[in-house]
């Protein structure tokens, strides 16, 4: 049980996007990319990994700030989650980012936890983070989905060995404002749809996004589509502040004279990705916004939900939150 | 009311300024010339053996200079907690400590340390170990005897039988044979007499004390004599245990504890890993500072036990409680264990004050952290499981709840429990109506159940009671040349400023001015009397007695120089404005400072340099390294003290519960306490609140969770634990006193530290379930999926006796 002693490592901490994508290049298994480190320095604590090299990428100036651009905004992917709940372009305008942002554990966490690595977070499960040799740890193993498992905080969706969950709030949030996550790597830039960035165990296993070992997160992009939209975020968690989510929901609405025009809605907590709601979108859609339509949406929402020994209280819990979500947005 | 000067305002902690800028030192801010850092190599398996141990490639590491293993160390006897060990009994046991130039480079070699493990059966749920065939936590046994008549615990391997299983309804706790039961009056036939039963299966959590200081400890040895800086809620009374567990005497040790941050019962007095660098310290020939780390505390910081049981309580029409039997079978964790049991049913017996009643209990030893106090040991988790049921008869009876209480609750002629004791005074009733008044009890209850979309009001009452005192320590003042008036305490700094509130009575005693007065402690070398730990809830009764008869010796020891210098006796003398003058003529008069300087002169008793027999030999030593230095007043508290001084404490609470998410929100809080004479306003404030703060989430928030298969905790540290956090919390929250002196106190005061957290926390869960309409859980906490699935008409996840689970 060795805990709270890193292992020394290389520090890194390159000024521009070339440097860090050269070193990236050049150390390939080695490196290890670190923003505002509260995902990282929890495994080198516990020396459950154990980075050679550390590339620190808050030197680069290129990855920060907030930006309007002809389709929309665009945020880096180094701007820290205070930024952003406190931005008046994000609220003004995507207050349903702003929101989740200003959700995300503790006012201290925020101000040096950024968007990019809210979203690049590695898996919650207590069993992984003890480093157990678990399947998602490269073992032959899920320790959490038995019948004696602890496994209160884990998935009702789509599992497939591995029962973590997305711990991600401001996931959902860019997931239903359809946002586009920008990628830089050696072979130049790519743009990946929110919905897609992330992957569950049945795609990889090991990992919890498509980015490769040597590409990096450099922007999100969200569309003028939904700008101003009618919007809904709400978490539950055991407290106030600091703890991940047992089940959030961040749903964008337009409507028309009482009637529900077009929607998006996804959650965290109850799947190993930010888990859009396409089912609910359909159910809504063209239904003037009332008690009977958001109860069909929280009913059609839990659907095909296999909860474990310790989690079934996600299915109420779910369907309450987008009940909220229709009934309030 | 009382005309004191002192007593009963607020003044600044002379330690206060030292906190708040970060210029106190705690034991890890240390450091010493050649100084090495110790790091822990602690137990991956919840009951191993080791059988084999290669060290020899950490050593070989160049700036790794020692390790100090359980065979470096006299064996302990089962089942007392060891040091170190080869016999691991929970995930985190230290094994061994190794010693390096730096600390990563410890940790760096403690990885190349090889060690062959035996893994050996192991248990994290009492009542499966009590079950035939099921696994003990000890090799030895599964259940510790607590011995009587100064015997140490002992194991026993203690099984129930099948039958005494299938005997209860799935779901209802067995009760085979007990460790520890008494009974009084006529139990069954007062059951039979009862209008109204109760009969309810309980759980309550075993919660983690996170200390914020962990027990990081610096030790060296210089001349022959062991130096530690440590952190313990307590000074003198740590003393003597600490050099016990380094195997010195006390005379050869040097403690230094002037800083606490927080203890919660965890550091009442010495504990094992204090002495580790100590022991390292000895062999290496080098200073060991062991930084102990937030993750470590959890393991070897220790837990509350938690309770597995069954009550029963039988009600007369009134609301009167006629009948109570209480079974609690105690998680214990791996070794000795505390009473938590036993103190749960003496607090039912004193609390409820049942006119018929059976206890009987036994501890379990299960392979999780050591299960030592934690505030309001026993009487809180026994608040948690009596209040919300007390809250069912109510309503089944058609009782107003605090009118239950009030029905219910000691007074001062109460004696309670199979030995009729009684109390020194009681005033919990007061307590109740003061409260009330100020929370507006009757308005507010007639918000229960009122309804705001998904939100519905809840309103709760609780109550919670602790011991309040002890007697028979010492007391050491001194009056200097100087003038001033140096008060010598050995009490700890746990965090209240009692070392300074109790203190303030020599004051009193003296008519000194504050500004003239100097508290002395937090270092052996200071010269500090024998002091009892601070712990339950004892320090405002236990200390001002000390410091009253303290300063009365002084007091009278003026007046006999100033009758030797002016003439007639002691008794023509009086005090007052720093002075001994004489009644008749108060122009004869002498300052304190030329008093001291007499008695100086003077010699034998009036400097120190003859002590009444009776003192303890730590404060004959102190007095005879302070002697000739002034004026010394020193006794030892042999006042009349008859009966259990008692600490009562009454929450209210109002809260708005979200029936769709099990979020709820505090609206109001009001804490009121009988602690007798209040001796300082802000810290008695301080406390109550606090208290509340780790109540709520006593009630709904913290965790100990434990995977029966691998025995792994799933809740590390203060985040996963769910240690309740400023944004649980009502911006504000209020506090009052009832302010009654007792009289078994020289100045009425009594404690107050551990009811006023069980008060909140069972408040808490009676406005929960009040919310709820009448729902309720037998179980803390209560999480927001427990509610969720009771509010969705679900089963909840975990059996009605599932422990460690949440």
């Amino acid at each position: 049980m060795t805990k709270d002693m890193m292992r020394g490592f290389d520090l890194y901490q390159p000024a521009n996007l070339e440097n860090a994508l050269n070193l990236t290049a050049r150390l390939g298994k080695d490196a290890w990319l670190m923003a505002g480190g509260n995902d990282s320095l929890d495994w080198f604590k516990d020396r459950v990994k154990n980075p050679v090299a550390l590339i620190d990428l808050l030197a680069i100036d290129s990855l920060k700030g907030i930006r309007e651009t002809a389709e929309g905004i665009e945020i880096g992917a180094t701007t820290t989650l205070t930024e952003i709940a406190n931005s008046d372009l994000v609220k003004s305008r995507y207050n349903l980012l702003a929101e989740a942002a200003s959700h995300v554990a503790s006012p201290q966490i925020r101000n040096v936890s950024t968007i990019g690595g809210n979203l690049c977070q590695d898996a919650r499960c207590w069993y992984y983070r003890a480093g157990l040799d678990c399947y998602r740890a490269g073992g032959k193993k899920c320790y959490a989905d038995t019948p004696e498992g602890m496994n209160r905080e884990h998935c009702l969706f789509a599992a497939d060995r591995c029962v973590a969950v997305s711990p991600s709030d401001t996931a959902p949030a860019l997931v239903a404002l359809d946002a586009t996550c920008l990628i830089h790597g050696p072979e130049g830039q790519r743009s990946v749809k929110a919905e897609d960035f992330f992957i569950g165990p049945a795609v990889d296993i090991e990992r919890m996004t498509v980015l490769e070992e040597n590409e990096i997160l450099t922007a999100i992009q969200i569309p003028d589509r939904w700008a101003g939209a009618n919007f809904y975020f709400e978490k539950v968690a055991d407290r106030n502040t600091w703890d991940f989510a047992l089940v959030n929901v961040a749903c964008a609405m337009r409507l028309n004279n009482g009637t529900i025009e077009d929607v998006r809605i996804a959650c965290s907590g109850v799947e190993c990705v930010p888990k859009r709601l396409t089912v609910v979108e359909s159910v809504v859609k063209g239904s003037p916004v009332d008690d009977e339509i958001a109860a069909l949406a929280g009913k059609s929402a839990i659907r095909g939900a296999t909860p474990l020994n310790y989690n079934h209280f996600k299915i109420p819990l779910l369907e309450n939150l987008v009940k909220r979500a229709i009934r309030n947005s | 009311m009382n005309n004191y000067k002192l007593l009963g305002k607020n003044f600044t902690p002379p330690d206060i300024v030292a906190k708040v800028t970060g210029k106190a030192k705690y034991a890890e801010d240390f450091r010493v010339e050649g100084m090495v850092f110790a790091r822990l190599l602690s137990s991956p398996m919840p009951h191993a053996r080791v059988k084999r141990m290669d060290t020899s490639e950490a050593l070989a590491m160049p700036g790794v200079i020692g390790i100090l293993t359980a065979d470096d160390l006299p064996p302990v006897v089962s089942p007392q907690k060891p040091t170190l060990t080869n016999e691991p009994h929970y995930v985190g046991e230290p094994i061994l400590a190794l010693a390096a130039e730096s600390e990563t480079l410890a940790q760096d070699a403690l990885e190349k340390i090889k060690i062959e493990w035996e893994p050996l059966p192991f248990t994290v749920d009492p009542l499966e170990s009590l079950y035939p065939g099921g696994a003990n936590a000890r090799t030895d046994g599964n259940v510790v005897s607590r011995g009587s008549s100064g015997n140490p615990p002992a194991i026993e391997d203690t099984k129930w039988s099948a039958r005494d299983f299938a005997a209860v309804e799935e779901g209802q706790l067995p009760m085979g044979q007990a460790q520890a039961e008494w009974s009084y009056g006529d139990v069954e036939g007062n059951f039979k007499e009862a209008q109204y039963v109760i009969d309810e299966t309980f759980v309550t959590a075993g919660t983690s004390h996170h200390c914020l200081e962990p027990r990081s400890a610096l030790a060296y040895w210089q001349n022959g004599k062991c130096i530690v800086h440590g952190s313990s809620q307590s000074q003198s009374f740590t003393h003597p245990f600490l050099a016990g567990m380094i195997g010195i005497k006390p005379e050869d040790l040097v403690f230094i504890g002037e800083y606490c941050g927080g203890g919660f019962g965890s550091k009442g007095y010495a504990y094992t890993e204090m002495s580790i660098p100590a022991h390292l310290s000895k062999k290496i020939n080098r200073p060991v500072m062991m930084r102990v780390s937030r993750a470590e505390e959890f393991f070897v910081g220790a837990a509350r036990p938690g309770f597995q049981g069954r009550v029963r309580l039988g009600f007369a029409e009134n609301g009167r409680m006629l009948a109570a039997d209480l079974h609690i079978v105690q998680d214990n964790g791996p070794d000795t264990g505390f009473n938590d049991f036993m103190s749960a049913g003496d607090a039912l017996a004193l609390v409820y004050t049942p006119k018929a009643m059976t206890f009987k209990g036994i501890p379990v030893a299960t392979n999780t952290p050591p299960r030592v106090p934690q505030r309001g040991p026993g009487q809180n988790q026994l608040a948690c499981v009596i209040e919300p049921l007390l809250d069912k008869a109510a309503k089944h009876l058609g009782i107003d709840r605090v009118a239950i209480r009030a029905l219910n609750d000691p007074d001062n002629d109460t004696r309670y429990g199979p030995k009729q004791r009684g109390l020194t005074s009681a005033y919990l009733n007061e307590a109740l109506e003061k409260g009330a008044a100020k929370f507006g009890w009757q308005e507010k209850k007639k918000l229960s159940g009122k309804k705001n979309g998904s939100k519905v009001m809840g309103i709760g009452v609780g109550q919670a009671y602790h011991s309040a005192g002890s007697k028979g320590y010492d007391g050491l003042v001194v009056l200097t040349p100087e003038g001033k008036l140096h008060i010598h305490t050995g009490v700890g700094n746990l965090g209240t400023y009692s070392h300074t509130a109790t203190s303030r009575v020599a004051a009193e005693v003296l008519k000194c001015d504050w500004n003239s007065c100097v508290v002395v402690r937090g270092d052996s070398r200071k010269h500090l009397p024998w002091n009892l730990a601070q712990f339950g809830s004892n320090t405002s009764y236990t200390m001002t007695r000390t410091n009253y008869v303290a300063a009365m010796d002084a007091v009278n020891k003026l007046k006999e120089i100033a009758a030797m210098d002016f003439g007639g006796t002691a008794g023509d003398y009086d005090i007052g404005d720093e002075k001994v003058f004489s009644i008749a003529d108060p122009s004869k008069s002498l300052s304190y400072a030329a008093a001291a300087q007499r008695a100086i002169d003077i010699g034998g008793k009036y400097s120190g340099q003859e002590a009444p027999e009776d003192l303890n030999a730590m404060t004959k030593t102190s007095v005879a390294g302070l002697a000739g230095t002034g004026l010394i007043g020193v006794a030892k508290d042999n006042l009349e003290s008859e009966g259990t001084p008692p600490a009562f404490a009454a929450g209210f609470i109002q809260i708005e519960l979200d029936i769709e998410t099990g979020a709820y929100e505090i609206l109001d809080y009001v804490g009121s306490v009988d602690c007798g004479t209040v001796l300082h306003p802000m810290g008695l404030d301080q406390q109550i609140k606090g208290g509340a703060v780790m109540g709520f989430g006593m009630a709904t928030k913290e965790r100990h969770v434990y995977d029966p298969q691998n025995g792994l905790p799933a809740a590390v540290g203060v985040n996963d634990s769910k240690l309740t956090t400023y944004l649980d919390l009502p911006l504000e929250m209020r506090t009052t006193a009832v302010d009654i002196a007792d009289p078994m106190n020289p100045v009425g005061s009594r404690g107050i530290g551990e009811p006023v957290m069980g008060c909140a926390a069972a408040a808490l869960l009676c406005a929960i379930s009040d919310a709820l309409g009448g729902h309720y859980f037998n179980r803390i906490p209560i999480v927001p999926d427990m509610i969720v699935n009771a509010t969705s008409g679900r089963d909840q996840s975990h059996g009605p006796l599932a422990i460690n689970t949440f």
